[in-house]
């Protein structure tokens, strides 16, 4: 039974595709593709419509308001009237602007964080496309991602533009950096680079209680964090939001966007934001693996798209809470802390794989990043006392 | 169908090229340049060398198409303006061609194919790097490094 509801999305895709079934085997290639490529984009497009209300309504909750509650029962209907008002607004080009590149901009960062989507396993046998470097495709489909955005900042000829678009560019080569290193202890002590494989190598349960899943040791534990600190720069998300820096550069290298443009623009970040936690889940939380035996009865794609959620929620979360940071204040973050911490991350991975991957593995490898740890916070203290404020007012 | 593929790709590869030689802006000829890199990345994910294929992807556009871009915006005034004409540039072109040219014709094992490449898988090309060509890989590697020592002391403030 558990079985049958399980693979019940297979199942339907197989019964589809048996429709064309005198067919020859390009053609069921390409309808299998096309199968899934839709499915890929219904979820997420119905994904990021409800992640743009529910974001809105938790925000709220945060900052004691109530949040969208007019369209709709609890406003749930509210995307649908974001959407056209989107699509009936006028769509403005500056005059001096580069039509085409201004034009191809937001469909290719749309089409990267999609494509980057193709990869992550979102249940037992549901990859949309398996890749045999499957993360690899995914960070260099991402990589795309800075060329779009120089692109939007400088075919929209302002410098609003083109200074959000250079500081977007400057953080997101900073943090591909870490967001890759800490990819790689996962990669190490799997030996693949194939999501399914990260997957397929979490399964199981340490006396049949705590899942083996990679966030579950030291090293882990560390990648996982600064690997989802990375992606909340990458999808320039609140506290890492200078790109955009809304009052002091208007909105970054979407400035000259108005109408869809600009919508396309809010969904590839939101997209990008599915891709980079479902990754995280992948490579760090066990995938669409249960976190207890009892509770495997569960689909597996339910339990990945709760771990997806999950981690949405904590980006939101992150967006009503703090303040956002200084671009000195990142980079010196990026390449003081979180880099030198990464490399960390891939030494702990060796040192608990050689420490033969049981207790003493864990309690080596903790004592690794415990010291690089101390040792980081130890250098990087600069010792400096904060006065209390003095606020001085117009008077 | 890989041959149909194959013509399709060529075909904008040689048209981005063409672009990237001809237009007016240096912008949008950088632009064309990074659309002939993923035709030639595309060109090795048909011929089933897809980790290549990615690799180009993830260096050449993601890195250099953007340090070019920057290169360009931080060395130029006259961004926006037209080019004219750099005939040394042909000259060069056309040499590298007739030299390619050249090694092409004179090749002739395209035709007597082996009948059995083992697919390039990740893991191959890994253990390849780890084993026989570790020497290099580790040259590499400390080069690198010396490169990002040297552009940090480049930039950082002179103290007195």
């Amino acid at each position: 039974m558990s079985k049958s509801v399980d693979q019940i999305f297979v199942n339907a895709k197989q019964w589809l595709l048996s429709w064309l079934m005198p067919a020859p085997a390009w053609v069921l290639q390409i309808a299998s593709s096309l199968i899934n490529i839709f499915t890929l984009l219904a979820v997420f497009l119905t994904l990021f419509a409800l992640m743009s209300v529910l974001e809105r309504k938790i925000l709220g909750r945060i900052q004691n308001r109530y949040g969208p509650n007019r369209v709709g029962p609890f406003g749930l209907l509210q995307p649908v009237a974001d959407g056209i008002k989107m699509l009936i607004k006028e769509d403005i080009v500056p005059a001096r602007a580069d039509k085409l590149v201004h034009f191809l901009a937001p469909i290719l960062i749309a089409a990267a964080a999609i494509l980057a989507l193709g990869v992550v396993p979102y249940g037992r046998n549901m990859t949309p496309f398996t890749i045999d470097g499957g993360i690899l495709f995914f960070f260099a489909v991402g990589s795309t991602t800075e060329l779009a955005v120089f692109m939007a900042g400088w075919g929209s000829n302002n410098k609003f533009s083109m200074l959000g678009a250079m500081r977007a560019i400057a953080q997101m080569i900073s943090y591909e950096l870490p967001l890759i290193i800490t990819v790689l202890p996962v990669v190490m002590v799997v030996g693949s680079l194939t999501p399914d494989r990260i997957v397929a190598a979490q399964t199981g349960y340490t006396l049949g209680l705590v899942p083996r899943w990679f966030v579950f040791t030291p090293w882990g534990a560390t990648a996982f964090i600064l690997f989802f600190v990375s992606g909340l720069v990458e999808s320039n998300r609140t506290p890492f939001d200078v790109p955009e820096g809304e009052s002091e550069i208007v909105a970054g290298h979407m400035t000259e966007y108005s109408g869809f443009k600009y919508a396309t623009f809010f969904m590839a970040e939101y997209i990008g934001m599915f891709a980079i936690t479902g990754l995280a889940a992948t490579l760090f939380l066990g995938g669409w693996h249960s976190p207890l035996s009892v509770l495997e009865f569960i689909p597996s794609y339910v339990w990945f798209f709760t771990k997806l959620s999950a981690l949405l929620m904590v980006y939101v979360w992150l967006r009503g809470t703090l303040p956002r940071t200084r671009i000195d204040q990142i980079m010196n973050f990026a390449w003081k802390f979180i880099l030198p911490m990464s490399f960390t991350c891939v030494i702990a991975a060796a040192v608990w794989h050689y420490a033969g991957r049981g207790l003493r593995g864990w309690l080596w490898s903790f004592v690794v990043i415990a010291i690089v740890y101390t040792a980081l916070s130890m250098l990087l203290d600069t010792q400096r006392k904060f006065a209390p404020r003095i606020y001085r007012f117009a008077e | 169908m890989s041959s149909a593929a194959f013509v399709l790709i060529a075909i904008l590869t040689l048209a981005a090229a063409l672009a990237a030689a001809t237009l007016q802006k240096l912008m949008h000829a950088t632009l064309s340049f990074a659309v002939a890199l993923v035709g030639v990345a595309a060109f090795f994910f048909l011929l089933g060398a897809e980790f290549v294929g990615l690799v180009l992807v993830f260096v050449y556009i993601g890195a250099v198409a953007v340090l070019i871009v920057f290169t360009i915006l931080l060395t130029r005034r006259d961004v926006g303006k037209d080019r004219g004409a750099n005939w040394s540039g042909a000259l060069l072109a056309v040499a590298v061609f007739g030299g390619l040219g050249w090694a092409v014709f004179k090749t002739q094992s395209v035709a007597i194919a082996a009948p059995h490449i083992r697919a390039l898988t990740v893991k191959r090309i890994g253990e390849a790097l780890m084993t026989s060509y570790v020497w290099p890989l580790q040259c590499v590697g400390l080069l690198l490094t010396a490169a990002l020592i040297g552009a940090l002391v480049l930039v950082m403030e002179e103290k007195r």
